[in-house]
């Protein structure tokens, strides 16, 4: 007999008892002792046919392969650049993933990345022990000049992109910045100083506000009543 | 003087007020407070972050690093002299111990997990305040947890058993006083903290264990709320 316990999107805490039964599954975040199934961290819980899974609300980022990410250059060697991926591990970019240019053997790797720079990679791999290996070599994988950087919870990036980027592109269009949002919880913006800010606020509002329904309309609203200022 | 009663008139097996919260400090990955009467703990954690120097990392998994520290003037009698101490030392090795049961930091090879907890305020019973406000932190820090943490403090003086030794009661003049504090998993039923200090019957143990695995489940349902409370809004 299966007897599911817990609600859909309620919120669950570690070691709460989610179902017992043997024809539910444990999905990630979650794991099985005798024939219950319990949460394994602090979640949303989320059923999703015979399986019940978590989906995280706070934490560091953790590295993903393919994820675009917004990192510093901490460090240059021989072979390439050691990157800040704003999450427990560092990754290293490769001079044959950075650029297409011939590079001399022995060359002043700082004149194509310097110290302190940031960049928008791409995760090629992440390895079980978290190596991590970014490319440069991508649409929209560029080093980033001007602009400033601000860091927000990694786990509402997804609703500071929208649903097919249509909230970022709204705060593009109306605060006329240029926006790259990574998924490790960096953006870096870029615009007239004031529209930067105004952007910085309508971020910093979606990222409180990121549970409520119809979020991209009352954003809508928050940037035309911001335009007058 | 026997000991018939307790001095702040609470029931044998009743605790202290308790208030728990989480999400106090804006820069930590996790944080919660955890007050009950007098002994206020609040806790912080950092991570999993870049560990160095770079002997401490474990290839196999995460390490976790607690620090127990008392403020000052936090405590009724004797000033505490700020930095650590034999005593903390210990405490925050028996915090460690009493957390690591729970964590799985196998995800996190080469990282640490800090936990720091701080004590502006205490009276009796500050390592289990500590572990229950820590364990929030970290589930708050979004760590993979098997379960919570659960402690309190459990005791006998004079003939009487009792729950939540206050500081009087810890220190009561006329009679002999055990102090044991206890640390349990509330689901797994594991008992991750086991101390004591004076001397107390093997009879009265088992009893005592009772009486503190009743307490622990009180408390947490406490910290599964304070949880809760502050993750509320993302379940509409």
């Amino acid at each position: 007999m299966t007897e599911i316990r817990i609600k859909e999107k309620e919120i669950v805490v570690p070691g709460e008892v989610l179902a017992v039964g043997m024809e539910v599954l444990p999905g990630t975040g979650t794991y099985r002792m005798n024939d219950k199934i319990i949460a394994g961290r602090l979640g949303l819980a989320a059923i999703d046919g015979r399986t019940i899974k978590l989906i995280p609300l706070s934490g560091r980022y953790t590295p993903k392969k393919n994820d675009v990410i917004i990192c510093k250059v901490i460090d240059v060697n021989f072979s390439g650049w050691r990157l800040d991926t704003n999450s427990a591990y560092s990754a290293m970019l490769s001079m044959k993933d950075a650029t297409s240019d011939f590079i001399q053997r022995g060359a002043d790797l700082t004149q194509y990345f310097d110290l302190g720079e940031y960049l928008v990679c791409g995760i090629v791999n992440v390895t079980s022990q978290k190596l991590i290996d970014v490319t440069m070599k991508g649409p929209g994988l560029r080093k980033l000049r001007g602009g400033r950087i601000i860091q927000v919870d990694s786990h509402k990036v997804p609703r500071i992109i929208g649903k097919q980027g249509s909230m970022v592109s709204m705060i593009k269009n109306e605060t006329a910045c240029n926006i790259v949002v990574g998924q490790n919880g960096l953006i870096w913006i870029d615009g007239q100083p004031e529209q930067e800010l105004a952007a910085i606020r309508t971020i910093r509002k979606i990222e409180k506000e990121s549970h409520l329904s119809g979020l991209t309309e009352k954003i809508k609203e928050y940037l035309a009543g911001n335009k007058g200022e | 003087m026997t000991y018939s009663k307790r001095l702040d008139n609470r029931g044998f097996e009743e605790t202290r007020p308790i208030e728990a919260k989480v999400g106090i400090i804006p820069n930590a990955d996790g944080s919660a407070y955890f007050k009950i009467g007098n002994t206020w703990a609040y806790a912080a954690v950092y991570g999993p972050r870049n560990l160095h120097p770079k002997f401490l990392q474990d290839p196999q998994k995460g390490i976790l690093r607690c620090n127990y520290n008392m403020m000052p003037f936090s405590s009724s009698n004797e000033r505490v002299r700020p930095g650590g101490s034999r005593r903390s030392k210990e405490i925050s090795m028996v915090t460690e111990k009493a957390l690591l049961p729970v964590l799985d930091l196998k995800e996190y090879p080469n990282s640490v997990v800090d936990v720091f907890i701080e004590l502006p305020q205490t009276e009796a019973g500050s390592r289990c305040a500590g572990i229950c406000a820590a364990s929030m932190a970290l589930a708050d820090a979004g760590l993979l947890m098997k379960d919570l943490v659960a402690a309190v403090s459990v005791g006998k003086v004079g003939s009487k058993l009792l729950v939540d030794l206050d500081y009087t009661e810890e220190s009561y003049p006329d009679a002999d006083v055990a102090d044991i504090p206890v640390a349990m998993t509330p689901n797994l039923n594991q008992v991750t903290l086991l101390q004591m200090d004076g001397k107390v019957k093997k009879e009265d143990i088992s009893k005592l264990l009772d009486m503190a695995k009743k307490t622990c489940m009180n408390i947490y349902e406490l910290q599964k709320n304070a949880l809760k409370e502050k993750y509320k809004a993302d379940s509409q």
